[in-house]
């Protein structure tokens, strides 16, 4: 089960499929579709697909010859819940920590221009 | 999704990474690359800010040097929850420590955290943490989730049990 999950997380980190997907929530689309804005082949697409069909990310309809590719959009806004849970925490950490650099720079205002000027 | 090099990042990005367990954040401060340094290593500074959330955090041991040890407790209502770990190498933009939760001692990650100097007064921090195991990995992510959110996760284990994914 955890390892689904991390098929799940895994296939969301890669850049090119995060595009693939954010294409996938205006509608379905085929491979070749989704093969269009990348100068990658249609087959390497494929094997990005295969990796969010793992994962539950999308689905392909088996009925049409052009088989298009369907986002389940419940499993990813899940997922997005789930990281954002944990990103939005260690943005209240570093809030905190913008706090105390202001009171730093406060502190050494007069000094510290000249250290990066160029 | 996507940042160019001149956006700044004023709000924590978050990675996880497909082919290795590591985790990574970037996040812009007003600050020099030397005060987020100091912020990090100053037991003062640093208890102020880094949490838990809702948390005080006291510093039992914090010898800021390669190779030197660090120990924090922290509490909340009675309850500690105590973590430690080794500097590895603090250099001036850069720390590289291990980080254990004594509840889990054998469990010990790696964190490279460095600061790129975007002049102006303004430094990227990119912390980069290095777990054993995807499994790990992705039960430290779970950590972040509290109320609420275990039902999204119940939701989503019953999917996955059911074969809907």
């Amino acid at each position: 089960m955890s390892d689904q999950l991390s098929r799940v997380f895994a296939a969301l980190a890669d850049p090119t499929r995060r595009d693939m997907v954010a294409r996938l929530t205006t509608s379905d689309a085929t491979v070749g579709e989704l093969a269009g804005p990348y100068d990658v082949s249609v087959q390497a697409v494929s094997k990005h697909l295969k990796v969010l069909e793992d994962a539950g990310l999308v689905s392909r309809s088996r009925e049409a010859q052009r088989r298009p590719v369907h986002l389940e959009a419940e499993v990813f806004d899940l997922m997005t819940k789930w990281i954002e849970r944990y990103r939005r925490q260690a943005e209240e950490r570093y809030s905190r920590l913008d706090a105390v650099l202001a009171e730093m720079n406060e502190q050494e205002d007069p000094q510290t221009k000249e250290g990066t000027a160029s | 999704m996507t940042t160019t090099m001149n956006n700044h990042i004023d709000e924590a990005t978050i990675e996880a990474d497909p082919t290795l367990p590591i985790i990574r954040m970037t996040r812009d401060f007003a600050a020099t690359p030397a005060q987020l340094l100091k912020a990090h290593t100053d037991p003062d500074l640093f208890t102020r800010w880094v949490g838990p959330n809702g948390m005080d955090t006291r510093i039992i041991e914090w010898d800021v040097r390669d190779g030197g040890a660090w120990r924090y407790v922290a509490g909340r209502e009675g309850e500690e929850y105590a973590f430690r770990g080794c500097f590895h190498r603090v250099g001036d933009d850069v720390i590289v420590q291990t980080f254990t939760f004594e509840g889990m001692p054998e469990d010990v990650s790696l964190e490279t955290l460095r600061f790129e100097d975007l002049g102006d007064g303004r430094t990227r921090l990119h912390a980069q943490s290095l777990v054993d195991s995807f499994e790990g990995r992705d039960a430290w992510l779970r950590s972040g989730m509290e109320t609420g959110v275990n039902e999204g996760y119940a939701k989503l284990d019953a999917m996955l049990a059911s074969g809907d994914v």
